[in-house]
């Protein structure tokens, strides 16, 4: 177990009232330059100061009710901790957080807050809310620089054997939870690094590969064992583990695996990319250090390059695509900015470094160059009809308004399907009609004994914290299946 | 870390490598392949599993020498290790008795053929064999090939070793002497593959290829290496890697598997003009030893 967090004071040492915290200004994020990050991969966000982080800290109102606490998928007690930062105690912020969140470099990093604690603040009501995403960023990082690893504690062994399958968001938060309640847990990962999408999905300059490394290796000090190079469901199966390897129980958190295609003509052109292709070059292979590493991309330099999309993914890749050298680069979005799923900082970050967005907007054909590379997109214009099953305006193309787009690449970033390699070869376990893992909503449990799963193997597409978030319901309910034996 | 437990080149720059991994040797099935990586800053490449173990632990890859990676790989020596192996991936060949097969191995293909055409010798089926290489040195697996066909035929396109010709002309034969053929399985050079396709088209012979398209994580996560069959994408590396061979898009493939040409002949050139001004073995993590002991080169 992580160090024991102290209780929360008693009563704040926030000496300022209410109606001073409100007037206080949110703490800018201090950033690396627009036109000097656009191109390298070194991180956006340079972090908080200590002072920062106190001065942001000051603000926050200390609610008798945390919404914050309540919109947040792992249930992180931020007023706690953000008390922990008021009063100078940095460490004791962490592992309060820690309590609750296993990987909070992580999710300081890449949360849409917006849309979970930040957007329950109630600071909102009357200005900015509260920098949650940053303090948490500060603490985590705090810790890592200050902290003795060898302190951490591992649990009493309970003897059950625990395998988690995917080494991303839920597999890690399952791991650390059922870690320090003594299972011994064994975490397999199919690529050769540990961090699923983390690693492979999103880019250096949003999330440093060192942050996820020593978040990994404070899991390994807590007693997480993992093993790569190891495709569930072809080099081992889930029965094999169950029955020969001897685990007690399974957790998969595989994510949502296969990407889609557009089904247009000229996909297959050399040019054109799905963007889990593009950043896993990227990330996991490196390209943007080609020829010190092996792997390469298409060499785009000075060339236009757009992403179709409107998520993270999307803008992580046009935002890795300006920094490779793109002489132009496009988002093509079929609605409008309003319904973008991307987190809104992202956006932000991504316009100020001269990313061109071209919403309702998009492709309906990949045009060749007469020798098999892609040499435009042909582009329709969209105008917004009725709400469609999403609640949101359902694009309806313009008749007429066909357009070229000149291109060197294009990168698909329009979401994925589900990964079949575990559901076919897991006899039993349930699936959706569109071959999602059918699991509990509150328990994560399968339609097989002991099998549990989460994240987007389960969901589809969907956030870091919310995979982390069924990855805690997942640990809970696997202790208690391994503690009662209970289905 | 797998390790190297024997190497041994079995023909230029062709080179067999026995190596522990007892999970892949014991899920292995014919027709399924592995990915290495060889150092930490090292490319991600699909290889032939040749046979497997399961009992020792242990499956063969066959490696040719074409870029800079498995130039590094065919200069690794018994005792060596690699630092990733993944697999088994892929669909296995589907095994079952057809009746008269005919396989079809070109090159270092028949590497990949070896273990399917074993399968279905075992399953009942009448196995006829085609082996072709570009000459005498490149003919390879001979006596492998041999122990499980009921015939077994040999080209070589300069005609250094048993017949002159291509596989196609042997398979032509076949035809035109009215043999019964309900399976055809080509596993080669895509010219090779794309040339038996057309010819068993005509005669609406079943025909299956094994496809080598360039591949990154080998799950069905990036969608890399996908191929146009009947008109649709498909993922060799879940989908695949074999497919009905008349419905392959051979010149999308082949298309494809030049995008990096650029990049792929950088990291060549930069290979041997580091290995030529090495000359003398340096210490270090297994690039630097395989930059030393570079072989074929």
């Amino acid at each position: 177990m992580s160090s024991p967090a102290k209780p929360a004071p008693k009563k704040s040492s926030n000496p300022l009232l209410n109606r001073e915290r409100y007037k206080l200004p949110r703490q800018h994020m201090p950033e690396q330059p627009a036109e000097q990050r656009a191109s390298r991969f070194t991180e956006v966000n340079l972090g908080y100061s200590a002072e920062l982080a106190r001065q942001e800290a000051l603000r926050c109102l200390e609610c008798a009710k945390p919404t914050c606490t309540d919109t947040c998928p792992v249930g992180v007690k931020v007023k706690e901790f953000v008390q922990f930062i008021v009063d100078g105690d940095f460490l004791a912020a962490a592992a309060k957080i820690r309590e609750d969140n296993v990987l909070p470099a992580i999710t300081g990093r890449v949360c849409p807050q917006e849309d979970h604690c930040e957007g329950g603040c109630l600071l909102c009501k009357k200005g900015e809310s509260l920098g949650i995403g940053y303090l948490e960023r500060f603490v985590a990082d705090y810790e890592q620089q200050h902290m003795d690893k060898s302190t951490i504690a591992k649990a009493p062994p309970s003897g059950k054997r625990v395998a988690i399958v995917g080494s991303g968001p839920s597999g890690l938060t399952a791991a650390g939870d059922l870690v320090q309640r003594g299972h011994e847990v064994h975490v397999f990962e199919a690529l050769h690094e540990i961090g699923g999408v983390l690693v492979y999905g999103i880019p250096e300059f949003r999330l440093p590969k060192k942050i996820i490394r020593e978040q990994v290796d404070y899991m390994r000090a807590m007693g997480v064992q993992f093993e790569t190079d190891v495709v569930v469901g072809r080099t081992v199966t889930i029965d094999e583990l169950l029955e020969e390897e001897g685990y007690d129980a399974v957790f998969i958190g595989t994510g949502a695996g296969a990407p889609q295609f557009m089904g247009i003509a000229g996909e297959h052109l050399n040019g054109v990319y799905s963007a889990n292709e593009f950043l896993t070059r990227i990330n996991l292979m490196h390209a943007y250090e080609f020829p010190r590493y092996d792997e390469p991309v298409i060499d785009f330099r000075g060339k236009p390059v757009a992403v179709i999309g409107g998520g993270n993914t999307a803008l992580d890749a046009i935002r890795s695509a300006l920094r490779l050298g793109a002489g132009h680069a496009y988002v093509l979005y079929r609605r409008s900015e309003e319904e973008m799923p991307a987190r809104r900082e992202e956006v932000k970050h991504a316009r100020d470094e001269g990313i061109d967005f071209q919403m309702l907007t998009a492709p309906v054909e990949f045009v060749s160059d007469g020798n098999g590379w892609l040499r435009a997109a042909r582009c329709v214009r969209m105008e917004l009809g009725e709400p469609d099953v999403s609640g949101r305006r359902r694009p309806v193309p313009i008749a007429g308004s066909e357009f070229e787009v000149p291109l060197a690449v294009a990168v698909i970033a329009i979401g994925t399907s589900a990964n079949p390699i575990i559901q076919t070869t897991t006899p039993g376990l349930s699936t959706n009609k569109r071959g999602y893992i059918q699991a509990d909503e509150s328990s994560q449990r399968t339609s097989r004994k002991g099998i549990f799963a989460g994240g987007d193997i389960v969901t589809g597409s969907a956030t870091v914290i919310l995979a982390m978030g069924a990855g805690r319901r997942a640990a809970r309910s696997i202790h208690e299946y391994l503690t009662t034996g209970a289905w | 870390m797998f390790k190297i437990l024997h190497a041994q080149f079995i023909a230029p720059n062709i080179k067999r490598f026995v190596i522990q991994a007892p999970r892949i040797a014991r899920k292995h099935q014919p027709g399924q392949f592995a990915i290495v990586r060889l150092y930490e800053e090292g490319e991600r490449i699909p290889l032939t599993i040749e046979r497997s173990d399961p009992e020792l632990g242990t499956i063969n890859m066959v490696v040719q020498s074409a870029g800079k990676t498995t130039h590094l790989l065919n200069s690794l020596q018994t005792g060596d290790s690699i630092l990733d192996v993944v697999g088994p991936l892929g669909k296995p060949s589907e095994i079952e008795q057809f009746g008269t097969v005919v396989i079809i191995g070109g090159g270092v293909g028949t590497a990949m053929a070896y273990p399917t055409a074993a399968a279905l010798k075992r399953a009942g089926n009448r196995v006829i064999s085609i082996v072709g290489g570009r000459s005498k040195d490149l003919v390879i697996l001979e006596r492998e090939m041999r122990d499980v066909s009921d015939a077994l035929m040999i080209t070589t396109d300069d005609g250094s070793y048993a017949d002159k010709g291509l596989v196609t002309d042997k398979l032509r034969q076949l035809i035109e002497n009215g043999t019964p053929i309900d399976l055809v399985l080509a596993v080669g050079p895509i010219p090779m593959m794309k040339a038996v396709a057309d010819m068993t088209r005509q005669q609406h012979i079943r025909t299956i290829v094994s496809l080598n398209p360039i591949m990154i994580d080998g799950t069905g996560m990036c969608g890399g290496c996908r191929v146009l069959v009947n008109a649709k994408s498909k993922f060799a590396c879940v989908d695949g890697p074999e497919f009905d061979a008349h419905e392959v898009d051979f010149a999308v493939l082949v298309q494809r598997n030049s995008m990096y040409r650029a990049a792929e002949k950088k990291s060549m050139d930069d290979f041997v003009r580091q290995r030529e001004a090495q000359l003398q073995p340096v210490g270090g993590g297994p690039r630097e030893a395989c930059l030393a002991e570079g072989a074929g080169i």
